[in-house]
């Protein structure tokens, strides 16, 4: 499981709507400037934040986003969990796989999301729902 | 729901994203700017995403998608203004954007568009002189 220590009260932006995903990048980034993540490191996080925001919305059926600073002892770093009461992901592999979708999407999000950050887990179950958390840390 | 407003310049449409849209504000704009290329009947359509600190993969199809109708329509979509780590960001994630020109700022894309319309007026008279010597 990803590691780190919380710094801060988490943040979190329940996720209903369309102005929903926007509100959790503007969260996403907000913090993501405090921690002193570099630009680049920045836009990667907001990016997969945006992509998994997404997909708790259309295939979770919404659910919430909780933005934490944690650090691990070096460095600190922004933890994102993403986490829905929908149905659950049935075939994860294939989920994993670019450009699988079930959702008339490009693929991208789930597979994309994981190489844009540094830490990534995934907890689902087939009528509970899906809980995703990602770390980006300062490098 | 906010709206991107879709400018024209001269002949061409020039569409500067200011805000961080979300998906149906996206949506809009690929409906208003099919709109707008019929209504105006430009050849050229420069889309400006200097502002957005982001472009994940639905922002992403709505570029390809755009320059997809507007070639249809006989009209050319170059985007420009991307930086330097939504580059980064794109590739890494996977996207490729098939289909976009691209250029570095608005005043290059224009220079593109005018090229490329120059080049069709050049073969579009190549054309007409090879019927010509043609018919004796």
């Amino acid at each position: 499981m990803t590691a780190g220590v919380d710094l801060g009260v988490p943040a979190t932006q329940a996720i209903r709507s369309d102005e929903d995903v926007v509100r959790v990048r503007q969260l996403v980034r907000t913090t993501a400037v405090a921690v002193k993540l570099s630009l680049v490191d920045q836009t990667k996080l907001v990016t997969a934040a945006s992509e998994l925001a997404r997909n708790t919305l259309i295939y979770g059926g919404g659910g919430s986003a909780e933005v934490t600073t944690v650090e691990d002892g070096r460095r600190r770093g922004v933890r994102i969990v993403f986490a829905d009461q929908g149905p659950g992901i049935a075939d994860l592999d294939e989920a994993f796989t670019d450009g699988f979708t079930t959702g008339g999407g490009l693929g991208l999000g789930l597979s994309g999301a994981r190489r844009l950050v540094d830490d990534f887990d995934i907890w689902t179950a087939v009528g509970e729902g899906t809980r995703i958390t990602v770390i980006k840390w300062s490098r | 729901m906010e709206r991107v407003p879709i400018l024209k310049i001269g002949d061409i449409l020039l569409v500067s994203i200011q805000l961080d849209m979300s998906d149906q504000t996206a949506i809009q704009l690929q409906d208003d700017l099919a709109e707008r290329i019929v209504a105006t009947g430009t050849h050229g359509v420069i889309i400006d995403i200097t502002a957005l600190d982001i472009v994940d993969s639905f922002v992403g199809r709505m570029l390809s998608t755009i320059a997809s109708i507007s070639k249809v329509l006989d009209a050319e979509t170059v985007v420009v203004g991307m930086r330097p780590a939504v580059a980064i960001t794109l590739v890494e994630l996977g996207l490729s954007l098939n289909g976009i020109r691209t250029a570095l700022n608005v005043e290059r894309g224009m220079e593109l568009i005018a090229a490329s319309r120059a080049d069709e007026w050049d073969e579009a008279d190549a054309d007409e002189d090879a019927e010509t010597t043609a018919t004796p």
